[in-house]
C-alpha cells in the first residue's frame, strides 16, 4: 500500500469505546462490519476485516486487561481512496517488545491455549499494520486495508 | 452425556466422535465450548475425533488454539483429529497458521469436484 494512501482525507468515521467483556469481540465486529458495508466490499474483504479487528480486541481483553476490566476505544475512518483505517487502542500493561509480539507463534499465554497468531493474522489480513505500545501504559494497534469491491 | 451445547451438536459413530460446530469461534465463544469438548472427550475415548467446520462463518486464532488444545489432547488419549470440510474463511486462516501440515483437513465434496475440473 502507498504511504499517500494511507493519510487521505477522512470521509466518514465512527468511534466506539467498549468495556473488556469478551462479550464484546463480536459485537465490536458487528459493528465495524457494518461501518464498512457502505464500500460494499466482497465477502473475503470483509472476513478479513473482521478477523483482523478481532485480533486486535481480544488482545485487549486477554493481554492488556488481563486481571481487570477496562476501556477498548476502536475508531474506524473511511479515507479517501477507498481505505479503510481501524485504530483499537487500550489503556492496559503494553507490551515490553513489540517486535518480539508481532512474530509468528509469540505467546505470553500459553496456559491459555493460544496460538501466538494474532499479530500475523493482523498483519496477513491486511495492507498494514502499526503498533505502538508503552509498558505500563497501553497499546495501539493501526490497520489499513484498501477496499477493491465487488 | 453432555447436552448439546448451542454451538455445536455432535453425533457418535463406532469409534468416532463427530463434532458439529456452528456459528463464530472467537475468545468468547472457545472459552464455553471448550470444556464441554473436553467432557465429551473423556467419557467417549474417541478413536477419532472429527471437527465439522462447514457451518463455521468466522474463526479467528482463538480458534487455531482451541482446534489446537483439542488435537494435544485426542492424541494423548490415543486418538486422531480430523477437521471436516471448512468454510473459505475458515480454510484462509488455517492455511496461514500452516495447520494443514499438522491435521488432517477433509475438504467439502464440491470442492473436490471443482477441483477435478481443472
Ligand atoms: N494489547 C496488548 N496489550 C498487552 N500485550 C499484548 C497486547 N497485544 C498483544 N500482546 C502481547 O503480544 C503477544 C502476541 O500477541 P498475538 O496476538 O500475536 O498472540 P496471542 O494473543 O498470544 O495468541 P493468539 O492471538 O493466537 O490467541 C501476546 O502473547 C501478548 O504478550
Ligand atoms: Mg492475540
Amino acid at each position: 500500500m502507498k504511504r499517500t494512501e494511507m493519510c487521505g482525507r477522512v470521509i466518514n468515521s465512527i468511534k466506539l469505546t467498549l468495556p473488556s467483556y469478551s462479550v464484546n469481540e463480536g459485537i465490536a465486529r458487528g459493528a465495524v462490519s457494518a461501518f464498512c458495508a457502505q464500500l460494499d466490499p466482497t465477502a473475503a474483504e470483509l472476513g478479513d476485516i473482521k478477523c483482523a479487528l478481532s485480533e486486535a480486541v481480544t488482545n485487549c481483553i486477554v493481554h492488556a486487561y488481563r486481571d481487570t476490566i477496562g476501556d477498548i476505544y476502536i475508531s474506524v475512518d473511511l479515507l479517501e481512496g477507498s481505505v479503510v483505517r481501524i485504530k483499537v487502542k487500550d489503556r492496559g500493561c503494553g507490551i515490553e517488545d513489540v517486535k518480539c509480539a508481532r512474530m509468528p507463534l509469540y505467546t505470553t499465554d500459553r496456559a491459555g491455549e493460544r496460538s501466538g497468531m494474532g499479530f500475523t493474522v493482523m498483519e496477513s489480513f491486511t495492507d498494514s499494520m502499526r503498533v505502538s505500545s508503552s509498558k505500563g501504559k497501553g497499546t495501539t494497534v493501526t490497520l489499513y486495508k484498501k477496499i477493491e469491491g465487488r | 452425556m453432555v447436552k448439546d451445547n448451542k454451538l455445536f451438536s455432535y453425533r457418535i459413530n463406532n469409534d468416532a466422535l463427530e463434532i458439529k460446530m456452528v456459528g463464530e469461534i472467537d475468545h468468547h465463544s472457545a472459552v464455553s465450548v471448550r470444556a464441554d469438548i473436553d467432557a465429551m472427550i473423556f467419557e467417549q475415548r474417541p478413536k477419532r475425533l472429527i471437527l465439522d467446520l462447514s457451518e463455521i462463518s468466522f474463526m479467528d486464532s482463538s480458534g487455531l488454539g482451541l482446534i489446537m488444545g483439542r488435537y494435544s489432547l485426542v492424541r494423548e488419549l490415543g486418538g486422531t483429529l480430523l477437521l471436516r470440510s471448512p468454510t473459505a474463511a475458515v480454510t484462509k486462516i488455517l492455511s496461514l497458521a500452516g495447520m494443514e501440515r499438522i491435521i488432517k483437513i477433509e475438504k467439502a465434496f464440491e470442492e473436490d469436484d471443482a477441483n477435478e475440473e481443472n
